[in-house]
């Protein structure tokens, strides 16, 4: 692996990215305006869990969703158009590749997390109780692993219409299990379980922590989890990446 | 003997119970464009991945420059220009070259260098997805071009383009073999073939001839290679139906 190559995959990535205004400006309005609508259908009515409680889930899903379907299409895309072979015939290592589409897709993440925070805490009136800045982290890291998981999952898809099916079959599920609908230890046992390995649980929980508590060690250890499985999925999909096909 | 730049031996490859190349033996020397000619789906394709080392293959081997195909020294030594542009639609021109020149580790002046070598200076800076599909296989062109690999296997580079345009490209392939380097250009075009130092016919998976257009000729006694191939896989020479 070289740097150079991984930052050239990087900025070759950020440019094409800068260049499709309207993925851009979905990337960014996106989140922001869920996050106003979740505000919005609570606010005056005192039924349900209500903003404060059901928020920084939100803040957690958005970004490891978005990031997952754009990843998965554009990983896709350069499959079945040949760069990718071509690349692959070129002084480019696997983790140059990857590495550089999580980098490009992390920043990414970190300017649409950053206008989302801020619309939560200072617009909408999201009551944190640990650092705002760790929200950020938070959601920059769910991000990633949202890319992670794109990467690979791009390698199971021949069209973009399969890629796409990707997301009620591996991110749905995960946002039913992950403590948004009901809590995780009040599921029936074989579920609860199954949500103790999902990778999206952990991201929710981390945010959770981060706005319940001031005390940010749980919200840490939920994290470490986060980036454990964004390593795993990014080495898989690097194991998916052959030079030579039939 | 001299050195070949590329060293088949046997090659076999086998995609599911269909054979695609079946024992392939040749070699491409250095300095020469050796014209690599046959119909459609001959598997002119297979071989050149089986070159660049993207192929699996079934059995036998290929080396380039000395070097197992494919692997890490030749990576920046073998130029592949596949069918379809492998070039990213949504950069420009020259921004597609900025970015493999980054993985090349080749300098900027490079880049200008390519462009001008295909004739697409005056459109470096256009999207690659706006371009003519013939402009967008020179950008894919002269992305091989940019590290200025001793070996160069182009698939098909020169269809669809313009007459005049495919002749400055074949002169460009032969300026690029009288520096030193092996081209191996794939066509399925037969009149191509007379633009060839030397010629490797394919036919369903084998090789039918290796030798120079003249040599082809004169051992078939046919007037052009499309005659010549006729000949050696038995078919008659048609009769002209209009005189």
């Amino acid at each position: 692996m070289s740097a150079r190559v991984t930052l050239a995959v990087c900025l070759r990535v950020l440019t094409q990215l800068r260049r499709d205004r309207r993925t851009l400006a979905m990337l960014v309005v996106l989140p922001c305006a869920l996050l106003a609508l979740l505000w919005w259908m609570f606010h005056g009515t005192g039924f349900g869990p209500g903003f404060d409680a059901l928020g920084p889930p939100l803040l957690a899903l958005v970004p490891f969703t978005l990031m997952f379907l754009v990843t998965s299409v554009t990983t896709l895309r350069e499959r079945t158009s040949g760069t990718l072979e071509r690349l692959l015939t070129m002084p480019l290592g696997k983790g140059d590749f990857l590495l550089g589409y999580a980098l490009a897709f992390g920043l990414m993440a970190a300017v649409q997390s950053v206008l989302a925070v801020v619309v939560c805490v200072w617009l909408l009136g999201l009551t944190v109780a640990g650092p705002v800045w760790m929200l950020l982290v938070v959601a920059v890291l769910d991000a990633v692993l949202g890319t992670a998981l794109g990467l690979f999952v791009s390698a199971f898809a021949r069209t973009e219409f399969q890629a796409v099916q990707f997301m009620p079959a591996l991110v749905i599920p995960q946002i039913l299990l992950c403590g948004l609908f009901i809590a995780r230890d009040a599921m029936p046992a074989v579920l609860h379980g199954i949500s103790e390995v999902l990778p999206l649980s952990w991201a929710v929980d981390a945010m959770q922590h981060v706005a319940a508590s001031a005390a940010t060690g749980t919200a840490w250890a939920d994290l470490a989890v986060v980036a454990g499985w964004s390593l795993v999925l990014l080495v898989l999909g690097a194991a998916t990446l052959r030079r030579r096909s039939a | 003997m001299t050195a070949q730049a590329i060293e088949v031996t046997a090659l076999c490859v086998e995609r599911g119970d269909r054979t695609v190349l079946s024992g392939l033996d040749f070699g491409v020397p250095p300095g020469q464009v050796t014209g690599l000619l046959g119909p459609s789906g001959c598997g002119k394709t297979t071989l050149m991945r089986s070159i660049v080392g993207v192929q699996r293959i079934t059995s036998g081997s290929v080396a380039v420059l000395g070097e197992p195909a494919g692997s890490l020294p030749l990576r920046d030594r073998v130029g592949y220009v596949t069918q379809a542009p492998s070039v990213y639609e949504d950069l420009t021109a020259t921004e597609n070259l900025t970015f493999f020149a980054r993985v090349l580790d080749v300098g900027r002046d490079r880049i200008t260098a390519c462009l001008d070598l295909v004739g697409l200076t005056s459109h470096a800076d256009q999207l690659v997805g706006r371009l003519s599909g013939g402009q967008r296989s020179r950008v894919s062109l002269a992305v091989a071009l940019l590290a200025e690999p001793p070996v160069l296997v182009l698939d098909e580079p020169t269809v669809g383009l313009d007459p005049v345009l495919r002749l400055e490209l074949w002169q460009a392939f032969h300026e690029l073999a009288a520096a030193g380097a092996a081209v191996l250009v794939s066509s399925h075009v037969m009149d191509e073939a007379s633009r060839c130092d030397r010629l490797l016919l394919m036919r369903d998976g084998r090789l039918i001839a290796d030798e120079t257009p003249a040599a082809l000729l004169a051992r078939t006694g046919a007037t052009d290679v499309e005659g010549a191939f006729l000949q050696i896989v038995g078919v008659p020479a048609p009769r002209r139906v209009l005189s």
